[in-house]
């Protein structure tokens, strides 16, 4: 079963919506026995750092996921979801994550550039990143992606970071993955055709 | 770089999509399901519904459409007209919506933007700003002023020092309207974008006027706005959503293809 972690926060319906567009039979995993139970998880949301913690916290979510990103199936967060991967977020002060890709989620920085980063940006490989084996795999570098966040993962080793974009002079974590672990900072959900191809493959299926 | 947006805007009466003009007098258009749909698929960045519904029935009809455009588009849009509350809001984006734009309530009660950002983040609440010009006094500094309920009533509030307090208190985004060249498609009102633009650290989003490609180019590129609202030159059918973006790429402006 594929299931869409609920813990109060975000966009449930979107991803519910984008991944039903593929005739996937997703559904919302609300307890540590659901998630435990699925073979795909899709981890959404919008919202504050600390919010998001103390949600899945409050439903025993946290070392639910753990346990499951630890058992090498397919996790994939999106947005706060891909930030709440990391082991800190620096947002209204530091707070722990999940510290399933270790990493800070620290604030872009404000220099020549408007934050938030909303908008549609380019997604772009780093140097010697490959994304072959990732959701990402059918995408043409320099795709557009739809982006709102003012925070990003910066992941302790670089090879955790899977795509990055350009904000003015700053370059900004797009994706990080490692293993079956993908974290979406934009939102493929949101992003048309390319971003629905990502949700696709990380469903297991071919484009 | 982040791309310039194109974003269109529908107006939704009785769950219908209608178009007016000087907020005067409406003319129903259709499904906004369809409209949604047909935007998309021209290569729209982003739509804006507003509900302009008075009755109570026509509420409800509006979430029911804001569920059925989330099921048909995989684009963000937002959504406002109405919204006095945090609760109404969460009904909109649990609908599917990616914002909310607070336009006259936000100037009543400005901790509604704050409440919105609190809960849903900052890049849930957009500021609609209603901006009117006025003969500059030591009130309205910058010659346009606040107007609310569709341009009937002024506030006194000047635009440019409403838009940083909006920014202070939580809003993401403002979408400027400039009530003198809404709907006559001569062009946006590119002053007061520059000034709010200049003035404000968050995105702004032009919007009243958009009629040609070359008035989108000028609102983000003179007028400095990160996007540009257009609404009857594409409605009635004169241009395309791709054709605009491909005109405005061809003069030079990042635009998503």
């Amino acid at each position: 079963m594929i299931g869409v972690v609920d813990y109060g926060l975000g966009n449930l319906h979107s991803v519910l919506k984008a991944l039903a567009h593929h005739g996937a039979a997703a559904e919302l995993v609300a307890t540590p026995a659901a998630v435990a139970g699925c073979s795909r998880l899709i981890l959404p949301g919008v919202g504050a750092f600390a919010d998001g913690m103390r949600g899945l916290r409050e439903r025993g979510l946290d070392e639910a996921l753990v346990a499951f990103a630890a058992s090498g199936r397919p996790l994939a967060g999106i947005c706060l979801g891909a930030q709440l991967l990391a082991t800190t977020g620096e947002e209204f002060g530091t707070h722990v994550g999940l510290g399933i890709i270790p990493g800070r989620v620290v604030r872009i920085p404000a220099e020549a550039v408007k934050v938030p980063h909303v908008g549609w940006n380019r997604l772009v490989a780093p140097v010697g990143r490959s994304w072959s084996g990732t959701p990402l795999v059918g995408t043409v570098a320099g795709t557009w992606a739809y982006f709102v966040h003012s925070y990003h993962v910066v992941p302790d080793d670089p090879q955790d970071v899977l795509a990055v974009t350009s904000h003015g002079p700053h370059t900004i974590t797009a994706a990080v993955g490692r293993g079956a672990i993908t974290g979406f900072q934009f939102h493929p959900e949101k992003s048309g055709q390319a971003g629905l191809a990502m949700l696709r493959l990380f469903l297991g299926e071919s484009l | 770089m982040l791309m310039k947006r194109v974003i269109v805007c529908l107006d939704v009466r009785n769950g219908q999509v209608t178009k007016g003009v000087k907020f005067q007098g409406n003319v129903d258009l259709g499904d906004p399901v369809d409209y949604a749909r047909r935007y998309y698929q021209q290569g729209a960045d982003e739509l804006v519904f507003y509900d302009i519904t008075a009755s109570a029935e026509g509420r409800t009809l509006f979430v029911e459409v804001v569920r059925r455009v989330a099921a048909a588009i995989f684009i963000p849009f937002a959504v406002g007209g109405g919204i006095r509350s945090v609760d109404h809001m969460r009904a909109v984006l649990t609908a599917g919506a990616e914002k909310v734009s607070l336009n006259s309530p936000a100037v009543r009660e400005p901790d509604l933007l704050t409440a919105g950002a609190r809960a849903f983040g900052c890049q849930c609440v957009v500021l609609g700003l209603d901006a009117k010009r006025v003969p500059a006094s030591a009130a309205i500094p910058s010659g346009y002023e606040v107007v609310i309920e569709g341009g009937r009533t002024p506030t006194g509030k000047d635009a440019v020092a409403w838009a940083k307090e909006a920014e202070a208190r939580g809003a993401g985004e403002i979408c400027l309207n400039a009530i003198d060249t809404d709907g006559v498609r001569q062009g946006y009102e590119l002053t007061i974008t520059r000034m709010i633009a200049d003035a404000v650290r968050i995105p702004v989003i032009a919007s009243g006027g958009g009629g040609k490609p070359e008035h989108l180019t000028a609102a983000v590129t003179t007028g400095g706005a990160d996007a540009a609202l257009v609404a009857s030159m594409v409605h009635y059918g004169d241009y395309t959503v791709a054709a605009i973006k491909a005109e405005m790429a061809a003069a030079g402006v990042p635009v998503r293809l």
